[in-house]
């Protein structure tokens, strides 16, 4: 078997040690439990107050509706108080460090908010007529020069929804590139380290992975890469910076090497908020990268998206981004007029999703590059990396980096060697800096190095907030090599839940609210 | 620069504390020849009241649907949405949140994805839902792939009901996942015989109700055809209001359903971002893309949630994931709990009835005009109409005269002459009588 | 039966093995590596399973592990008790933890394999 046994968080181990009393309630001052919508919400309840219009001929055909659905309403104080109630059981990046590792938890600013918010940007409808939208068009246009201006790529598809359906689009350019040279090729070379939606993707096209193992660096070995290509090799699918932290030296090499052997170069853009101002991809050798706009962009996680990913193209790719695209200043939505065109788009490979894409992010994104500008963007760079290697240099005498004491780009990796004999396992180290109010960095991520801690602090974090976050992290270290197990095994301790079961979860998959009547019938 | 914490003393004791003299000796593992000299040839920053001027002019080069009669739709419907639903979304807890990996303090995220996966099964009329997908195109697509895995066979026909946008999504990755597919041509009011294609090679048939051009489908009769040749059934629904007065696809025996849930609670945005809504009978639950999140115990034995089933996504199974999807549409998902949780059962059929009632007051309107021909018998809240001229231009001439009318169908199908007559036209409640009104005068002005 | 007829691969499967069948699962070193396992992929029966090529996945909350075929043959029979219970896998491994019977087709491969003293001796190599 293949064994993978790295983070392997599964039922607690240990027993809470409840802190303080019981409440008849079940709340806890301002922590106020809040059931399901399903129990607190009544079918015959409504928060809208909806015209009514009687009886009238309808023309479904038929198929009119008979049973219930059995959805729940509440009224507008009552739903007021759920979500509010709910809302303050997370954490969020507006109340503390979000240090998590290759996510780039930032600042999301309120302007990108109020912006997207205009009604001529917000209201407007996909398939109106462009005539009646040019200012929406302009605002794709606007992004897309930005951002092929900062990664010094001459072409860019904008309509992909999130990262992987990024990498999806740059890998279907690639193949539809391959295509028009009469090719199939069968593997992509994926480096060991890479965030697992790469060859997930590769795989979703048909293509068989060659996994390219870490260097003892921490980077990707060029003589690796040029023994793993051949002329039945798409393509390379390289994070650069990589998910270790560190920017791949020999890059342009490797592209070279690449390119030799009549393959592509996918760089997975992920951490592009490092090297912002400081380098182009386009100059680097790399022929499409995906940016994820909600994270060097600062449009919010929402708590798990909606993102936006991007694409830039190099000229080779050009011709066969997606559609729609923009060529000067009109939406290309149509294959026959995309192949009017020499350049870009006049071999497009089809359709990603419906529509453009999502303005909303756009919007929001456009409204922080134009406040950052060429200046600012250069500077969150610089102190996204300065700030990480602070972090690095104040915590590495007492926690171990797997590669040395050398310079991070914009995050430090940390393995779990420093823990060696403690009894405290990453997972555990994680949870308890939960009831120190952060929340963890990235686990158990990237998979090659054992029990990994990815800490990507941002420029949004100010000197005191790390120096704080460092003295907590350091107090955490010495608790676990003094042998304070009980405060971590058991952590959080503090949070509004003891540590979760999630074996149970997936042993037993309960994924819907059922009526306890049903429920009980079920059994 | 206003959202940077760090001032040039912090940089400079840091940098100390770092042992390095300049910023770019930790940027070393860059080529030399590759390092900018010079910033980017961008704008420089600009203050808040200067963005949001540029901004703002660029808003205003476009015509908002809300200062129009307005009568698009085409998979994305302009409703109302409660004020509730835009403050809530915006709290802080919420907005800037990650995916909820630490189900420790991430219970708001989780509890409500738990509440939309359940929303969204009711709905349906299926057993179990996951967390959401990008839009209900993408859905669409993950749902062909995961009906081949399910049966282990090729091929997939789509009906001529579906958007012509989600047909080109499907195509294109069918086209490079290798898979086979057979699209019929789409028409208002056709009758089409899909059942007759369905072999032993079939994984799916994916039939659009209400359909592209507002016809309503029987799901029923093709989802046993379906199911005696060991096919499935994918149910697309483009209008998720239209739950609130239509059997659910699940009543009548799809295998998976896959909705954009743009509707309820989300605004137009020029596209997005949506939000998909995936639901599947509980025996698939394993092949089923995206996030899942399910119902478990804390140390305490506390109810909560945490996402689960985690082994079938990429991070975990990379190349053998059941698909490469990450992101989800999160604060989408919640937007759309939120106004479902308002609206309620009793919200949502007075919601749907309205929607109903505005589309037959609208295409009795529209059919009396002299040329215009009504093509779809049993419809929602989106019909089409044939009108005596090219429908692109009559879109642009109405627009001209401020009211947008509609989606000729020439822009979804440039390659197809016979369709070029054809308006696509939609009612919600937000019209009002006299939107109508001023819709009848201006296209009785424009065809005469 | 006796223990010593379980044999090892050093990918941690192991081989039961009565007449020409084939009981196989994975050690009890196994399942402490994994840790709590909440799911297991099983072969239909009659599936032809070639020497080292995948036969079933056993899933622990956060990872996914591929079972290689310790042996060639036919699966005659799965544990379909597992789907209800996956923590028998933790719990009684090399006993009611089985995955997959198969009719061993060639009964020589059982010579690559390695006797339970021999595994013993490559798990305490490995820490």
């Amino acid at each position: 078997m293949t064994m993978n046994s790295e983070g392997r968080p599964t039922a607690p181990s240990a027993p809470s040690q409840g802190v303080g009393r019981k409440t008849f309630t079940g709340n806890r001052g301002l922590q106020i439990e809040e059931a399901l919508l399903f129990e607190v919400g009544r079918v015959d309840n409504c928060g809208v107050d909806l015209e009514d219009i009687g009886d009238f001929d309808s023309r479904l055909g038929g198929l009119e509706r008979e049973r219930e659905i059995g959805l729940p309403g509440l009224s507008e104080p009552e739903a007021m108080r759920h979500y509010v109630r709910l809302s303050q059981k997370n954490y969020a990046i507006d109340m503390g460090v979000y240090p998590l590792g290759s996510c780039t938890m930032k600042h999301n600013p309120r302007l990108n908010e109020k912006t997207v918010r205009f009604a001529g940007l917000a209201d407007i409808h996909p398939l109106q007529p462009q005539s009646t939208v040019p200012g929406a068009i302009e605002v794709i246009g606007q992004l897309a020069h930005w951002l092929k201006v900062l990664t010094g790529m001459p072409a860019v598809a904008m309509s992909p929804k999130a990262g992987a359906h990024g990498e999806l689009c740059g890998m279907m350019a690639i193949t539809a590139a391959l295509k028009a040279r009469g090719e199939r090729r069968q593997f992509v070379l994926v480096p060991e380290s890479a965030h697992g939606t790469n060859p997930a993707t590769a795989a979703l096209l048909g293509y068989k992975i060659r996994a390219i193992p870490a260097r003892e660096d921490g980077t990707v070995d060029l003589e690796v890469v040029k023994e793993n290509l051949s002329d039945d090799v798409a393509a390379i699918m390289l994070t650069n910076p990589n998910t270790c932290g560190l920017f791949e030296k020999d890059i342009v090499e490797i592209a070279d090497a690449v390119h030799a052997a009549g393959a592509y170069f996918y760089c997975d853009g992920a951490n592009l908020n490092a090297i912002m101002g400081k380098a182009r991809p386009g100059d680097l050798g790399v022929d499409c990268m995906h940016i994820n706009l909600h994270k060097t962009f600062s449009t919010p996680h929402g708590g798990g998206g909606p993102g936006a990913g991007p694409v830039v193209f190099s000229e080779r790719l050009a011709p066969f981004v997606p559609l729609p695209f923009i060529l000067d200043g009109k939406l290309v939505e149509d294959v026959t007029e995309a192949a009017k065109g020499t350049g870009e788009g006049s071999q497009t490979f089809g359709r990603m999703t419906a529509f453009h894409g999502q303005m909303g992010m756009f919007v929001r994104a456009l409204t922080y590059m134009i406040s950052h500008g060429a200046d600012g963007l250069l500077q969150i760079s610089e102190d996204a990396v300065l700030n990480a290697n602070y972090v690095r240099v104040c915590l590495q005498d007492i926690m171990s980096l797997p590669f040395g004491e050398r310079p991070c780009m914009h995050e430090a990796l940390f393995d779990d060697s420093f823990l060696e004999g403690s009894g405290v396992t990453t997972l555990d180290f994680a949870k308890a800096m939960i009831d120190e109010g952060y929340h963890p960095m990235t686990m158990y991520f990237p998979l090659v190095v054992h029990g990994a801690m990815l800490i990507e602090p941002t420029e949004s974090e100010s000197k005191a907030g790390l120096d704080l976050f460092v003295a907590a992290l350091r107090d955490l270290v010495f608790a676990a090599k003094a042998g304070d197990l009980e405060r971590f095994t058991g952590a959080p301790h503090l949070a509004p839940l003891r540590r979760v079961d999630e074996t149970r979860a997936a042993r037993q998959p309960i994924l819907r609210w059922t009526p306890p009547v049903a429920a009980e019938a079920a059994e | 620069m206003r959202y940077l914490p760090l001032t040039d003393s912090d940089r400079q004791a840091m940098l100390e504390r770092i042992g390095v003299d300049q910023i770019n000796d930790l940027f070393a593992d860059i080529p030399k020849d590759k390092l900018l000299a010079d910033l980017v040839d961008l704008p420089l920053a600009v203050g808040e009241l200067q963005v949001e001027r540029q901004l703002a002019a660029l808003a205003a080069k476009n015509v908002a649907a809300g200062s129009v009669p307005f009568f698009v739709g085409g998979g994305a419907y302009r409703h109302h949405v409660p004020a509730t639903v835009d403050h809530l979304i915006q709290r802080s807890e919420f907005l800037t949140a990650y995916t909820p990996y630490q189900p420790e303090i991430s219970q708001g995220t989780l509890q409500t994805l738990y509440e939309f996966q359940t929303q969204v099964a009711l709905l349906t009329g299926m057993e179990v839902a996951n967390a959401s997908m990008y839009d209900g195109s993408t859905g669409c697509a993950e749902a062909v792939l995961m009906a081949q895995r399910i049966t282990k066979r090729p091929k997939a026909i789509l009906s001529g009901t579906l958007h012509p946008h989600y047909r080109a999504v499907v195509e294109n990755m069918s086209e490079f996942s290798g898979h086979d597919l057979v699209s019929l041509e789409g028409a208002p009011g056709a009758v089409e015989d899909i059942i007759s294609l369905i072999d032993d090679q079939t994984a799916c048939i994916v039939v659009q109700s209400p359909g592209f051009y507002g016809d309503l489908v029987n799901l029923a009769p093709l989802a046993e055809a379906a199911h005696a040749a060991g096919a499935l059934l994918i149910a697309v629904v483009t209008e998720t209001i239209s739950f609130g007065a239509i059997k659910s696809p699940g009543e009548m025996g799809a295998d998976i359903v896959v909705a954009e849930g743009q509707s309820i609670g989300n605004g137009l945005s020029f596209g997005g971002p949506y939000v998909g809504l995936f639901a599947t009978r509980q025996k698939y639950l394993r092949q089923m893309p995206g996030r899942i999140c399910g119902e478990t115990v804390d140390a305490d034995g506390q109810r909560c949630f945490a996402l689960t089933l985690s082994t079938r996504e990429q991070h975990i199974r990379r190349e053998k994931a059941t698909s490469n999807i990450c992101t989800n549409s999160g604060l989408c998902c919640l937007a759309f709990s939120i106004h479902m949780s308002l609206l309620g059962e009793v919200g949502l059929r007075k919601l749907a009835q309205l929607n109903h009632r505005n589309a037959i007051l609208l295409a009795d309107q529209l059919e009396k005009i002299s040329g215009v021909e009504l093509m779809t018998g049993a419809f929602f809240n989106e019909f089409t109409i044939k009108v005596p001229g090219n429908a692109a231009t009559i879109i642009e001439a109405l627009a001209a005269k401020n009211v947008l009318g509609g989606i000729p169908v020439s822009r979804l199908e440039p390659g197809r002459d016979d369709l070029a007559d054809l308006i696509v036209v939609a009612a919600t409640e937000i019209n009002t009588n006299e939107d109508r009104a001023a819709f009848v005068v201006a296209l009785n002005e424009v065809l005469s | 039966m006796s223990a010593s007829e379980v044999k090892y691969t050093e990918d941690h499967e192991y081989v039961r093995v009565e007449g020409d069948i084939a009981t196989i699962g994975i050690s009890v070193y196994a399942q402490e590596q994994l840790g709590d396992v909440v799911y297991v992929e099983l072969p239909e029966v009659g599936k032809a399973l070639a020497k080292g090529e995948e036969a079933a996945v056993v899933e622990s909350v956060k990872a996914a592990s591929e079972i290689n075929a310790p042996v060639s043959g036919e699966v005659i029979e799965v544990n379909s008790e597992l789907d209800g219970t996956p923590a028998t896998v933790n719990e009684d491994a090399l006993g009611k933890g089985w995955f997959i019977k198969a009719r061993i087709s060639d009964p020589s491969e059982l010579d690559d394999l390695l006797s339970e003293d021999a595994y013993k001796s490559f798990i305490e190599g490995l820490d």
